[in-house]
Order: structure tokens, then sequence, then C-alpha cells
């Protein structure tokens, strides 16, 4: 066993303890903080205060926003909190991402990873999410996912800001021998009204930074807040609309190397011969290397450029062998097909006696859909690249990652080198959605850092390269069933659904592990933990064995799931003889719904939902509670000439709180156009154990002209904080599908919906 | 090879079938145009060349004809272009990873027509954007058409 396996399998035996009840001993670690990682790699003058804050003598106040900067623009919110507290505004600080540590672990992102509703509030849900939390220090997670990165730091990286400032305030107190109360603070200038003297934070720095920290801070309330709940300019801005260098791939070392890798385009198998004479002959090109990682199995190419590596890894004869699972898509999903109609894994959420329930109902109302999705690459737009240097025993990385711990455990495991060794500066992001959280590019960049006697190497992926060796969105059928009584309620729903285990293949190439035990909630999220009632339901997830790897993509379950539920809920509606606004809300009657009734009945406000539409159009409705977020959308479609025309969406989302609201409704935007390109023409297929698509010209995303308007509000009735970066996506496709159906009566139940209508 | 790019002379000893994206990126060390896909899909490596918007990833250095502006050149100084102000006045940027190319694809717009309509910016931004920021971009371009209009 791997030492890097061996602390996970020992963290995921915590969790079984803590989760099983055993709480005493998690308390007592859970409250004992982290070191802090500014410290031991504090510059001479720098005045630490906590992880987030640091000052400088020359005055300039450094905010750590340890998450991953992918165009949601967390660093802005993140340094917003510490701001608002230490009283300084936006423009005065520099953030930085700052170092892997333990101290920014991210407890949030696997709260909810219990089997309760967002919005359950019971004993039961409340212990499961304590528990939950101490689990995620543990973990020591520095992870960004999960759309939770704000929820996270909302109450710790505002206690950072108060506590750097309480002291700020008593060291100037103190040289001015008056009482700390007396003082006033604006914009990180102290001033005593007393005698009208003004210190600034940078003047009383390093005297504060070796006081006691305040073991109690209150924090402003919100109607107090300055920066906090107004919209904000992005701290990075300026750098994105001037060519500034702030991707991965932007790096550039002196003395550096480039390179490629050229892995085997069938997951789980190695080459069998390679002929590199051909490659080898390229100008520019220096070596070929073989590279074995958990991850994949290929070479790498060291040359004196990128163009050169890319030739190079074209030039490479390889035989591969076959690939561990069916060579094609048809057989794919027969095994997906096998699995849906085999017993379940788990069931999970579930209540009444939905089997009784249907044997009661007539036939003639049962309602009975099967609903289909592919596989789906991320292609963020800057393709996989990471920059290494192994040099003296200890490896440098500079990379764009969502987990850079997880990136340094692995890099360490593969060279076989202390953690300590490896040193991850974190860069932005051209893009994540959940595939920069992998650790193949950093494993990829390392292996070959160690074959070039210590010279830095920047290794880049092709575009075809990196659509064919993602982490995909997991293909994934389902059967709905429902009984509708006489007078048009539905007394039951019935959900089987079968896809890949996204945890099953993390770990495995991730840790060498097996998945952690119980069962994995996202296989079913979307679908599970609606606000719909109704009193018999049953949820039963179906694992279908498929050794292709499967990732995290933006909303994961949800993005699957979201789109059968409310493209189902739709049918039944239909089959009610009710409007799909009016059975929804008929069908919400819980007192915790309120939230998706507010945002439905906004939203349809919004869209003129009902109204009369000229033939041809039609609008789809749906809703989705994803990431604590409720969002409800209206699309709009224009079908008078036989091609699918989208034309607007509406989009109303309930976060409960909102720290930046422009940014906020700029993830919803992102959200929808993330979602809306599914529908045209994205899929991942296979021939032959390999993917067939390899860059923009066969899976593409909307462009300019496809892309339709969008018109965004956010309510505040929620009772907690929610996510911004994920929500928007899962209700967007089916929000589409129903319109379509409402414009042409035709029901589209398998993505992308290209297939089977054109889209202009 | 000699190359003209945002008005500076270079001397360039690379292939001449080295795309001019690579020979800007990693020989010349300018590296506002992006990597997004080395086929002229994405629009992410957009240059202009004589104005003229150009995917540099396809473009072999060697056949570069004409003045090169990229990202970095289109700003006077400290003074940012028009487009560019209204890029940051309607927060468009989210990654920001296409933003080089998709502002210099708008500034040739704006430069063959003065003020264009929805269509007229359909048909220009072909370039790819995965955070959707495309309902922004479009603001920002006519945004950007009334600052230049105004100014001239």
């Amino acid at each position: 066993m791997s030492r890097l396996g061996t602390i996970t399998r020992r963290s995921f035996m915590g969790l079984g303890v803590a989760a099983a009840g055993g709480l005493a001993v998690g308390y007592y670690m859970y409250r004992k903080p982290y070191a802090n990682p500014l410290l031991a790699m504090a510059s001479e003058g720098d005045a630490v205060f906590n992880p987030y804050v640091k000052i400088a003598q020359d005055n300039v106040i450094t905010i750590i926003a340890p998450r991953a900067e992918m165009g949601q623009g967390v660093h802005t919110t993140l340094a917003a909190l510490v701001a608002e507290e230490l009283d300084v505004s936006l423009d005065q600080i520099k953030v930085e991402h700052g170092p892997p540590a333990k101290a920014y672990f991210n407890a949030a992102m696997i709260v909810e990873g219990g089997p309760h509703p967002f919005f359950d509030e019971s004993f039961i849900a409340e212990v499961t999410r304590g528990t939950m939390n101490v689990v995620g220090k543990f973990l020591a997670m520095q992870m960004t996912g999960g759309s939770s990165a704000t929820i996270d730091a909302y109450v710790k990286m505002r206690e950072a800001g108060a506590a750097a400032r309480m002291v700020l305030i008593e060291a100037a107190a103190i040289q001015w021998g008056v009482d700390a109360a007396s003082l006033s603070v604006s914009a990180g200038i102290i001033t005593n009204p007393a005698d009208g003297e003004t210190l600034t934070y940078g003047d009383v720095a390093q005297a504060a930074a070796v006081l006691e920290p305040p073991t109690k801070i209150s924090l402003r309330p919100r109607a107090e807040w300055k920066i906090l709940g107004r919209s904000q300019p992005r701290v990075e801005g300026f750098e994105k609309v001037t060519g500034g260098r702030i991707f991965g791939i932007d790096v550039q070392l002196p003395d550096m190397l480039y390179g490629t890798v050229k892995m085997s385009p069938r997951f789980g198998a190695r080459a069998i011969s390679v002929d590199t004479s051909a490659a080898l002959e390229v100008n520019g090109v220096l070596d070929i290397v073989p590279v074995e990682t958990t991850t994949g199995s290929g070479f790498g190419i060291i040359a004196e450029n990128t163009w050169a590596a890319f030739q190079g890894a074209e030039a490479l004869e390889i035989v591969w062998g076959e690939a561990p699972y069916p060579a094609n898509t048809d057989d794919i999903r027969a095994v997906l097909d096998k699995a849906l109609n085999a017993k379940p894994d788990f069931e999970m959420g579930g209540k009444g006696n939905v089997e009784k329930e249907l044997a009661n109902t007539q036939p003639g109302n049962i309602v009975e859909a099967v609903y289909e999705v592919p596989y789906l690459a991320h292609a963020t737009m800057e393709p996989m690249n990471a920059t290494a240097q192994l040099k003296d025993g200890k490896l440098e990385l500079w990379l764009g990652t969502q987990g850079p711990r997880i990136a340094q455990g692995a890099c360490a495991q593969l060279l076989g080198i202390e953690i300590e060794d490896v040193t991850v500066n974190t860069t932005r992001m051209g893009g994540g959605f959940g595939r920069r959280g992998e650790i193949d590019f950093s494993l990829y960049a390392a292996a070959l850092a160690a074959k070039t006697d210590g010279r830095p190497i920047k290794v880049t992926w092709t575009r075809e390269e990196d659509t064919q060796h993602d982490t995909y969105r997991p293909i994934a059928k389902s059967r709905f069933k429902a009984g509708i009584s006489e007078t048009g309620e539905m007394t039951a729903m019935d959900v089987d659904i079968a896809t890949a285990s996204i945890m099953t293949s993390l770990m495995a190439r991730t840790y060498s592990s097996g998945p952690p035990p119980g069962p994995e909630k996202i296989m079913l999220e979307g679908a599970l933990g609606q606000p719909l009632t109704v009193p018999n339901v049953r949820f039963r997830a179906h694992k279908a064995d498929l050794q292709i790897p499967v990732g995290f993509w933006r909303s994961v379950g949800n993005s699957y799931n979201g789109f059968f539920h409310e493209c189902f809920l739709d049918e039944v509606s239909e089959h009610a003889g009710k409007d799909p606004l009016a059975f929804r809300l008929s069908m919400m009657n819980d007192d915790e719904h309120h939230p998706a009734r507010e945002a439905l009945k906004k939203v349809a406000a919004m869209a003129n939902w009902g109204g009369n539409l000229p033939a041809g159009k039609g609008q789809g409705i749906a809703h989705t509670l994803s990431f604590g977020t409720w969002v409800a959308q209206v699309v709009q479609v224009d079908v008078s000439d036989d091609t699918v025309k989208i034309e607007k969406v509406w989009c109303v989302a309930d976060a409960g709180l909102v720290l930046d609201p422009e940014n906020f409704k700029a993830q919803m935007m992102s959200g929808i156009v993330f979602g809306l390109s599914q529908a045209l023409d994205q899929e991942i297929t296979f021939s032959d154990g390999e993917v067939e698509q390899s860059n923009f010209y066969d899976f593409d995303a909307m462009r300019m002209h496809q892309c339709p308007e969008i018109e965004v509000e956010l309510l505040e009735n929620s009772p907690r904080m929610g996510g911004a970066g994920e929500p928007g996506t899962p209700p967007s496709t089916p929000a589409l599908a129903n319109a379509i159906f409402a414009a042409t009566g035709q029901r589209i139940r398998t993505m992308p919906l290209s297939h089977s209508i054109d889209f202009a | 090879m000699q190359l003209t790019i945002n008005g500076i002379r270079y001397d360039l000893n690379s292939d001449p079938e080295m795309p001019l994206l690579w020979a800007l990126r990693d020989i010349l060390d300018i590296k506002g145009p992006k990597f997004g896909c080395g086929v002229g899909e994405c629009g992410a490596c957009t240059v202009l060349i004589d104005g003229e918007p150009i995917r540099s990833c396809i473009l072999p250095v060697g056949d570069v004809e004409g003045a090169v502006t990229t990202i970095e050149g289109i700003a006077n100084g400290e003074n940012l272009h028009a487009v560019q102000a209204a890029w940051l006045e309607h927060q468009v940027p989210q990654c920001g990873y296409c933003q080089s190319g998709q502002i210099l694809a708008a500034v040739a717009l704006l430069n063959t027509i003065p003020d264009p309509t929805d269509v007229d910016i359909d048909e220009a931004m072909t370039n790819l954007c995965r955070c959707g920021t495309y309902p922004k971009i479009r603001a920002a371009i006519k945004d950007a058409a009334k600052m230049l209009g105004d100014k001239s």
C-alpha cells in the first residue's frame, strides 16, 4: 500500500468512526488549529496575522484566497469577506492564492454528502452535517468544487479579517497610550478622534502581529456591510483584458524546456510497441520518455518548444494494448442497460410504498419514461498543462489546479520524495468545471521533470490529447414511473438511475484504492432531494461497471438527473392534464418548499408564462435545487422553420444570501450556456476502445450566434446559503426540452437533443 | 525572418513552418495570444495582421506578411482601447482565457463596421467562450461602438 493510499484509507476510516457517533475524538482534533502556512514563507518585514492576512512593511496588504480562480470570481468574493471586516477597500489589497496547506481545508464541500435533502433541518440531518464538517477537516481537503468556496469561507474569512483589525487597533492604542475602544478605523487608517492623529495598518503591523489574537470576535451585521452584498469589480479584471500572464500555460522560467504527452488512447491499456525514430528526427525534439502513472500510461516528448513537442508526439508510432471495457458506444450502452435492469446497488431517501401504490393505480394513470445522456468532456478553453522542476530532490510545480494538496501528494508519491519537498504555485485557470481537480496533468509534468537534469519543463497537452483523455461526465440512463390519481395528483414516483460511479473511478486513479464506503449520493442528486410533495417515492441507483474514467463535471449528478427529473415532471403534468407550472406548484406543498414556489412564480412572471405565443414558439419550465441554490428557468424557443432557435432564457435563483449580485448572475448565465451547450451535438463516443471526438470541430459548445438572451433575477427566501458556480446548469436542459415539446409536441428524452431535431 | 509585432521589429530564427502562435509564445515570450485548439476552431489565438483578425495557431510564421498586433499592443500606453474599457465596464471576462482573442475580434469588427447590428456581431464574433460570456460580449461591443463613435 502506498503512503498516500494509507493516509487516505485512514482518513476514511476516521469518517466511518465519526459517522458512527464517535465524536469525542473528532471534536478534540477539530478544535486544534492547523499551522499557519504563511509563517514559514513570510519575507523579511512581513507581519502575518493568520492564514488569510499579511501586511508588509511598505503597507501592502495581502489577502490569501486559497481557492481556484477559474472564472467564477471566487478570488474577488473571498477577498471581500476579509476586506469587509479588515476595513479596507478591494483596490487597497493584493489577492494571492497562497500555498497548499491543511489550514485551507474546505469543509463545506462535503457537508451535503449525507442522505438528507438540503432543506431537511431535522436533528438527524443536522448531526450528520456537523459530522461531515469534522470529516472535512480531517481530510484537510483544500479543494475547489461543489459550489462550496463561499459557504465554507463565509464565517472563517470574515473572522480572519476582524481578528487582524482588532490587533491592529490594539497596537495603535498601545503606541498612543489610549483605550482601543476610543479609536476609529476606516480604509486601513486608524484615527484617534481625540487629537486627529492617524496611523496606517503598515505603521503598526509589526507590533500588532505579535499581540495575542482576540478570543472573542463579533462580526459586523449585514446592515453595516460596505463591500459584501454589493457588486465588485473583479480583482483580476485588468489582467484579463490586457493579455496578462496569469494562466498556467503562461509560466516562463529561465532555461525552461517544453513538452507534451501522448498517453494511451485506450484507458487502462499500455503500449505493446513503440517506434520513436521519426519523432526523434523532428527538429527541436530532445528526448522521448515513458510515462507510467495511476492515471495513464504513455510517452512524454521533451523538446525545445511546444510546436516541436506536438510534432514529435504526432510522429510517434505506437501499438497500444486492448481496452479493458467494451470497445464501442453501443456495447457500452448495453452495459448501462443491463445495470438499469439489474438489482439496484442502493436505495436512498424514499418514503411510503411505491410498489403498492403503483399496483393500485389504473394502468391508464401510470406514466413511464426512459431517458439517456452520453459521456461529456469538460473542454476547458485552456488545455491541461503544468510546469515542473525537479532539482536536488525537490519538486516545484506551477499549475492551475482545483486541488493543490492532492496534486502535491500524488507527485511526491510518483517521484518517491517527501510531500514537504513539493512546492505548488497555483495559477489562475482558463476554465475548470471540475476537470482541474484531477492529478493527471500534474503527474505527467512531474514525470517529465525527472528526465531533464534539473531544468524546468512546461508540459502542454494538445486539444486532441485533452479531449481524448478527460475524466468524463458519466453516461447515464434512467427509468421514471409515476402514478396519477383521478384528480390529477402524482401519488407515486419510482426512479431508477444507472450510471458509472465517479467515486470508484476517482479513488482508483488518485489513490489506487477502492471507493469510500456507503452509498454514492451524487448518482441520484438532482432527482433525489427535490422539493416535491409525493406520498410514495423511491430512488434506486444502479452502478454500471465501466473502466472509462469519469469525474466531476459542472453540477455532477444534477447535470443529468436534473434533466431526467424535470423532463419527467413535464410529461406527468401533460398526462394529468395540467399546466407544467401549475402542476409543479401544486406538488410543492411543504413549508420548506417556499423558495422553490417563489422562484417558479417569479420566473413565470418574468417570462409572461401562459401568455399567447405565435405558432412555432414554445416555452418550457424547470426547477432544480442543487448545491443549496434553488434555480427556476424558463426557456423560449422558435421552431417555426423546423430548426430550434433558443430565443431567451429567464432565470430566478435563490441562494439565501448573495455576496456579489452581479457575479452571481454572471455565474447563472455561465451555467445556463454550459448546460444548453450539451443539447447541441455534445457527446463523447467510443470506437475500438478510443474516444472518437478530438477537437472543437467534433466536440463544440454554444457560440455567439446560438446564444439566447439571458435575464437573471435573485431572491433570498432560502434559510441557508447556497453556491453559485454550478446550480445554473441543471434546469437549463430540461427547460429547453420542455420548450421544444411545447412548440412541436415532440418529446426528446435523449441527449444531445440535436440527434432528434436540428438547431440553428 | 523579420516580423513587426506591436510596432517592434524582431529578427526570428525559427522553423518557418512553426505557427505564428508558438513563435509568439515560446520564442518571443508574448503570452497574450492563447493556445486553445491548434486548428483554427476556437479563436483564442487571434491576432491582428494589418487589422485583420487572424488565427495564429494555423498560420506558419514564415507566411506572415504585414504588421502583427496582439492584445498587448492595442492600448495606448496607460490608456486602454475602448473595447478593453467596455470589457472591464461590463465585467465580461470570467476565466478570461478566450478574452484576448474576443477583444481583438471585436476591435477588428469595429474597425470595419463602426456601428454593428446583432447580425454583424453574430457573423464576426465566432470565437468560442466556455464560460458563456456571449451576452456580455455583445453588450460590451455595443458600448465600445458608442465610445468610439463619440470620440470621432
